[in-house]
């Protein structure tokens, strides 16, 4: 069993394209759950409209890779009135819901024959990275340090990515200080009070599910960028995996979201790499490999299981916070 | 408290609130001198159950006005429906000569018009300070986009700070004011709700059950804010079951049985009325219990007798039917002739 490469597949991970992805979904569904109480099941719709935003833009019209960034926040925003609109007026269990089932009409509309031309349907897209790395300013090769060697593409990536965490970072944390902030923490605790007080709870709401929905499709990009598009990432786990990563970290935090993504990712390499090894050397001879692959999704069933009754508050959240989970 | 605190010197009550009409009796539904909100042909169904129905109705300025009514009466339905939460049927009702029909809640309260919950609201992952900082009406913070540039807002949110912490001091929160809301206790919440409803500076105060739930030492301090409020020029519309605490505070006194206005009046008069006694009050309302279950040795009036008697006679029927059906006698005990008491309501 070779543990050097076994550790050095799981440090590698912390700067993969889809790890920051995953970071930015979690800083996202933060805003949505952890401070706004809304609970948004459709992670993974809102990083499909992020990523084939951009990829189609790009393939379908020729737009420049900025242009199609943006085009892909705007589908992301779009996606969120459209979800918004009929369901932030009612309880929260309908946001629920209603954002399930549109992330998986998302997905199987990417998925269908009839779109074939524009989104590939099950090839998914790719090819659409050239003008992104064109603007590459990094010397070309394969360069870096101990695990973390990577192509000069993909440094760019990862450069964009970490620029794009910072920013979506200082945001959250400048809106959630503010009075803005302050409404939107109150609607989590109790709607009608806030109502009470004169606050326009659904406008708030409304904002909110915006912001949120933004910085997850971000997300979509970023690993959109690093890697191709497929309809099948952005199936219903997916969004389980984004929950995951936020309650470990810590839902209500700011850096809840971003330790919680790269320890889900680290954990899940570790043990992607760790199992197969082990029924290798016949450790755990009533499993197959292919066995074992699966055995890493139970116990991250399981972790997210034990993570919840034992640590509601997740890894950064206050423990104060705790005493009075209702 | 302490024994040389003197007792808060009596407030006197505001009178001449209607204006009398030809009969000279005060009928439900009576014009007032200066009405804030004026309720015509209000009605709120649910199903099969008519909720609130009523006719007309209005709440004089600047006075102290006690909603009171058995559980069910449509009190609190009749709250949601001034404050926008809920959606009548039909009817128009206006404040301060606005029409608020269709008027979405968020609205009705930046108008002015704040209201209670008879469950507290308290935001309780907020500390107590945002809590009453969330209070604050117009506040340019919370424009998304102002919201990430703070030195649109500060200056503004130093003014709601200091604001906030000068009520809290009056309500004698100002100990607390880094606690999560949740760890007060459910009479500070009151408390706590009730300091953030001022800090909109309201016209008109709704509290639904300001008293429910809260020990008697703070019910006197609460009582001691609702007259303050009034003094500070603001309207007061209360619920409340506590017939001694509407009759110290109240000026008004409108009574409601399913879902009507069947008496108003000021209270010392409208708690004489046979509608109110028989609808709400109880026949027995001055008898003290203990006295008639015999767990308290006190004055035993004629009302207590005939209350206990009532009681026997029942006791003695339900034993008599029970032995005709051959059944096992059931055990009857006092309290059961004891008249309705009214606790919570939802």
């Amino acid at each position: 069993m070779d543990f050097v490469q076994i550790l050095s597949n799981t440090l590698a991970q912390i700067l993969a394209p889809t790890t920051l992805g995953f970071v930015l979904a979690a800083i996202g569904l933060s805003v949505h759950f952890g401070f706004a109480g809304l609970l948004n099941m459709g992670v993974a719709g809102f990083m499909a409209i992020g990523a084939y935003g951009f990829a189609i833009s790009i393939l379908s019209f020729g737009v420049s890779w900025p242009l199609a960034v943006l085009i892909g926040l705007v589908a992301a925003v779009l996606f969120a009135l459209v979800m918004g609109i009929p369901t932030l007026r009612l309880r929260g269990d309908y946001l629920a819901i209603v954002t399930i089932a549109a992330a998986e009409v998302v997905r199987l509309l990417f998925l269908t024959s009839a779109f074939r031309n524009q989104t590939g349907s099950a090839d998914g897209l790719s090819g659409f990275q050239a003008g992104f790395r064109a603007s590459n300013p990094l010397p070309p090769g394969k360069w870096g340090f101990g695990p973390w060697t990577y192509q000069s593409d993909q440094w760019w990536v990862i450069i964009v990515g970490t620029i794009t965490i910072a920013i979506a970072l200082v945001v959250v944390w400048m809106l959630m200080r503010s009075p803005w902030g302050r409404v939107i923490r109150g609607i989590r605790e109790d709607e009608d009070a806030v109502r009470s007080l004169g606050k326009n709870v659904y406008a708030f709401k409304m904002q909110a599910l915006i912001v949120g929905g933004v910085i997850i499709a971000a997300g979509g990009i970023i690993t959109a960028m690093g890697t191709n598009v497929n309809p099948n990432v952005y199936v219903t786990s997916q969004t389980f995996y984004v929950w995951t990563a936020l309650l470990l970290g810590g839902a209500a935090t700011i850096f809840g979201p971003v330790l919680g993504a790269i320890l889900f990712w680290m954990v899940r390499a570790f043990l992607s790499s760790l199992l197969p090894a082990l029924v290798k050397i016949g450790w755990l001879p009533f499993l197959s490999a292919e066995q074992s692959q699966m055995l890493v999704f139970v116990l991250v069933g399981v972790a997210l299981m034990l993570l919840v009754i034992f640590r509601p508050q997740g890894l950064l959240g206050s423990k104060k916070e705790l005493t009075f989970v209702r | 408290m302490s024994a040389d605190v003197s007792p808060p010197t009596p407030r006197p009550k505001a009178t001449g609130l209607h204006k009398p009409d030809a009969s000279g009796e005060i009928r439900p539904g009576i014009a007032k001198v200066d009405p804030i909100i004026v309720i015509d042909g209000v009605r709120r169904v649910f199903g099969g159950l008519t909720a609130v129905d009523v006719e007309h109705l209005e709440i004089p300025r600047n006075a102290i006005t006690a909603l009171i009514g058995p559980n069910g009466a449509g009190k609190t339905t009749l709250f949601n429906l001034l404050t926008g939460f809920d959606k009548p049927n039909a009817g128009t009702w206006s404040f301060d000569g606005t029409s608020l029909s269709g008027i979405p809640a968020y609205k009705t309260a930046r108008m002015g018009q704040v209201r209670t919950f008879q469950l507290t609201k308290s935001l309780g992952l907020l500390t107590v300070l945002e809590n009453m900082k969330l209070g604050a009406p117009h506040q340019s913070g919370e424009r998304i986009w102002a919201g990430i540039l703070p030195f649109l807002w500060r200056k503004q949110e130093e003014g709601i700070e200091e604001k906030a912490r000068g009520l809290l001091a009056r309500f004698k929160l100002d100990a607390k004011e880094d606690d999560f809301a949740a760890s007060l206790s459910g009479g500070q919440r009151k408390l706590l709700e009730m300091a953030r409803a001022l800090m909109s500076d309201p016209t008109l105060v709704m509290l639904d059950e300001p008293m429910a739930g809260v020990n008697p030492a703070l019910t006197q301090s609460l009582l001691d804010h609702i007259l303050d409020l009034k003094d500070l020029g603001m309207t007061v519309v209360f619920v409340e079951h506590d017939m001694h605490m509407v009759r110290h505070i109240a000026d008004w006194v409108v009574v409601m049985a399913e879902g009507k206005v069947v008496a108003e009046g000021p209270p010392d008069a409208v708690m004489k009325q046979q509608a109110v006694i028989d609808a709400y009050l109880g026949a027995h309302q001055d008898v003290d219990l203990g006295v008639v279950t015999g767990r308290y040795e006190g004055e035993m009036t004629a009302e207590a007798q005939e209350l206990i008697e009532t009681a026997n006679e029942l006791s003695e029927a339900i034993e008599a039917d029970a032995e005709a059906h051959g059944d096992e006698p059931e055990q009857t005990r006092p309290e059961q002739a004891r008249p309705e008491q009214t606790e919570g309501e939802k």
